[in-house]
């Protein structure tokens, strides 16, 4: 039986995650108004909130300085393109893990998911030399199997989670009819599992995208994402955070705006199965 | 004429044509700063005389830059054919054979005309490793309207106590001005470029002749004495975590009465877009003892061709360009003589209109009274004014930073700080095999 609420018990809690959310999106919002104010303002002492001279000045000088579009093009096809590859790889695995687990797959699982407890750092330079044997170095390519490595553990355990949510027997009676193990995958179990695959596919894209360790080392002038064009307006010796805001505002923007319009498939996605 | 030949023809003419139109591509790595964003704007002159190059541009933050180049060195993994560099970096770099030598650049280009104090610190066993593009020191920057209503006059180049009078006479903490701003964020390029270069006006060296740390000797334990009593008495609050950027913030909206730092710092403050006090500031050299070296440190942001850059000839044209007097003329043309990258040539602080810039004439003076070679009154093993270039330094340094930095915050004692950090130097000075 649902629990009662009362409307006061109601408007507190709608107040709380108002101001919790506000809280969190903060600092995002506070980037954002400092991209419009003139370098004095974005350091005056009491900080100003609304009431400044908005000026677009920091975005033209932005957009004169670099070249935005690369570095976008870059960013999309590294955080789509690892994101789908990682899909492909870790769709059967999800499978495998979940319809026909073996006395070892929780083992393996946590292996996978152990392998993101190193520090990225402590295999930079491994990666680094192999990655100058391949001629990988400052390449999408290269990238983009980096990122999906990275993520593949991430992307194989909300799978995984995903898929034990749906009926084996769905998949036996496909099997039944003499569905193929390939047709079984793609046309019943994919279909089933789209609301998961999509907040996998999602939270993926926006973890490649934000991706600053490996995107800055591994890149130079060809292959650098958004991160490096962040970078690349902070400095140690002048205050440039009007400009830097800018820069960061200008980055964020198109997964801020994809984020929003999915928010929807990635909040039924995320507690898909969470409630029996 | 035959088919046969008519195509070889063709072929030999189209490999000509593909020859001629072959673009060599140069990647630069730099850093964000005012200078060097200049000169990306200004690369159309280099390529309009050097159409078969292509000028490919990745800017990093100082930190950021540092850490990548130094690992695509050292791996070689060849991802850029000129580097920023800094005067730490390439004396150790060019006794690693990691740098190319520079000594054949063009006549024209004049090495002879570089500050002997700035060639001297890119220079190992007479070969120059990287072209210096802008040069700073540091020095004292000091609001003239708080002096003169302490009724005080800053000389032009102040001993330590000078200081400290001045910045009691100027502090009214109730008013939130504090008569003197330093560094006191932990970092090898932070509080400890400063103290190490401060620490050389109290006579105090990193190393003595045997590379033996002398950090809780007396000399050392004066210099930070000193700056504890300047920070805690006159000093703003919270100042263990203040860097350049800190200060520059601080004292752009008046609530410094000195601060001493890098001269790159003046032209911000001078600036009327972004200071509150851009009228109101005087210049003075970096303090001194009385014991013949003054606190400041030295530093050239510097141009280098890594040895595994597959475009060396391409790269030292570029370096040669960028580093010129014709460069120097071509920035004072378009925007004037106060954006010219200074402190590198001679010829520049001989040019008349040069001379007007307000804060030339200390920017020479400073750069003169500092030399790598013999940077404290008593001799050391080392080259280096607010660094020692060994590998080992940046490392070494950042941690008795922190030491520092914790006694400013008040979580320990100046001797306490000193001895953890000549303990943790001798360590690893002698892991390191010294």
């Amino acid at each position: 039986m649902a629990r009662s609420v009362t409307q006061k018990r109601k408007i507190i809690n709608t107040a709380a995650a108002w101001s919790v959310g506000l809280l969190i999106f903060f600092p995002i919002l506070w980037t954002i108004l400092t991209s419009f104010k003139t370098e004095a303002q974005a350091i005056s002492d009491p900080p100003v909130f609304l009431a400044f001279d908005w000026t677009l000045e920091n975005y033209t000088v932005v957009l004169e300085r670099s070249d935005y579009m690369r570095f976008l093009w870059n960013s999309i096809i590294i955080a789509g393109g690892s994101t789908l590859l990682g899909i492909i790889i870790a769709i059967p695995a999800a499978w495998s893990m979940a319809f026909v687990p073996s006395k070892r797959t929780k083992d393996i699982l946590l292996w996978m998911l152990s392998t993101k407890m190193l520090p990225a750092v402590g295999v930079l330079y491994p990666i680094y030399l192999i990655f100058i044997k391949m001629g990988l170095l400052d390449s999408k390519i290269g990238l983009v199997v980096v990122l999906m490595l990275i993520n593949l553990p991430i992307i194989v355990w909300m799978l995984y989670t995903y898929f034990k949510e749906i009926p084996g027997e769905i998949l036996e009676a496909a099997r039944m009819d003499g569905a193929s193990l390939r047709e079984e995958v793609l046309y019943v179990l994919t279909p089933m599992a789209i609301p998961g695959i999509a907040s996998t596919v999602l939270l993926n894209v926006i973890l490649a995208w934000n991706e600053a360790f490996w995107t800055l080392n591994l890149t130079a002038a060809k292959a650098a994402p958004l991160t490096a064009f962040i970078a690349s307006y902070s400095s140690p010796e002048g205050l440039f955070y009007a400009k830097l805001s800018a820069a960061s505002t200008m980055a964020i923007a198109p997964i801020l705006i994809l984020g929003w319009f999915s928010q929807k498939q990635l909040v039924s996605g995320l507690t898909f199965g969470a409630v029996k | 004429m035959s088919l046969k030949k008519t195509l070889y023809a063709a072929s030999a003419f189209a490999l000509l044509a593909g020859a001629s139109y072959s673009e060599t591509t140069v990647t630069i790595a730099t850093v964000n700063n005012g200078d060097m964003i200049r000169m990306q704007g200004l690369t159309d002159d280099f390529t309009a005389q050097n159409p078969d190059i292509k000028l490919e541009w990745v800017t990093l933050e100082e930190n950021v830059l540092r850490q990548r180049v130094t690992q695509d060195i050292a791996a070689k993994g060849g991802q850029f054919d000129v580097m920023t560099i800094g005067t730490y970096e390439v004396p150790i770099w060019g006794k690693q054979g990691w740098l190319v030598s520079l000594n054949d650049l063009p006549d024209a280009w004049d090495a002879d005309d570089l500050l002997p104090a700035i060639r001297g610190g890119l220079t190992v066993d007479g070969e120059l490793y990287a072209a210096p593009f802008y040069g700073e020191s540091s020095m004292v920057m000091y609001r003239k309207d708080l002096m003169a209503a302490a009724g005080m006059e800053m000389p032009e180049a102040p001993t330590w106590d000078e200081i400290k009078a001045a910045a009691a006479a100027m502090t009214d903490k109730e008013g939130e001005v504090y008569g003197i701003c330093l560094r006191g964020k932990a970092g090898w390029g932070e509080n400890m470029a400063f103290l190490t270069a401060m620490s050389n006006s109290f006579g105090a060296r990193w190393f003595d002749e045997n590379w033996k740390p002398e950090l809780n000797g007396a000399e050392w334990t004066a210099t930070v004495n000193y700056y504890m009593d300047l920070m805690n008495n006159y000093g703003p609050p919270g100042a263990s975590t203040n860097g350049f950027n800190e200060n520059l913030s601080l004292f752009q909206q008046g609530k410094c009465g000195m601060w001493i730092d890098a001269t790159v710092a003046a032209s911000f403050v001078t600036n009327p877009k972004d200071s509150t006090v851009a009228d109101q500031v005087g210049f003075a050299l970096a303090p001194d003892n009385g014991m013949g070296k003054r606190g400041n440190w030295l530093w050239a942001w510097s141009l280098g061709i890594p040895a595994g850059s597959d475009a060396t000839d391409a790269a030292k044209k570029f370096v040669a360009w960028a580093t010129s007097k014709e460069y120097t003329a071509l920035v004072a043309s378009k925007e004037g003589w106060a954006n010219v990258p200074p402190g590198t040539r001679t010829s520049l602080y001989e040019n008349a209109e040069y001379a007007k810039v307000p804060f030339a004439a200390m920017t020479l003076g400073s750069i003169n009274a500092a030399d790598p070679t013999a940077p404290s009154v008593k001799p050391v093993p080392y080259t280096g004014v607010q660094f020692v270039a060994i590998p080992e330094f940046a490392g070494i340094a950042t941690q008795v930073g922190q030491e520092i930095s914790a006694a400013l915050a008040g979580q320990q004692t100046v001797e306490q700080a000193l001895d953890k950090a000549q303990m943790l130097t001798s360590e690893e000075m002698e892991a390191a095999g010294y």
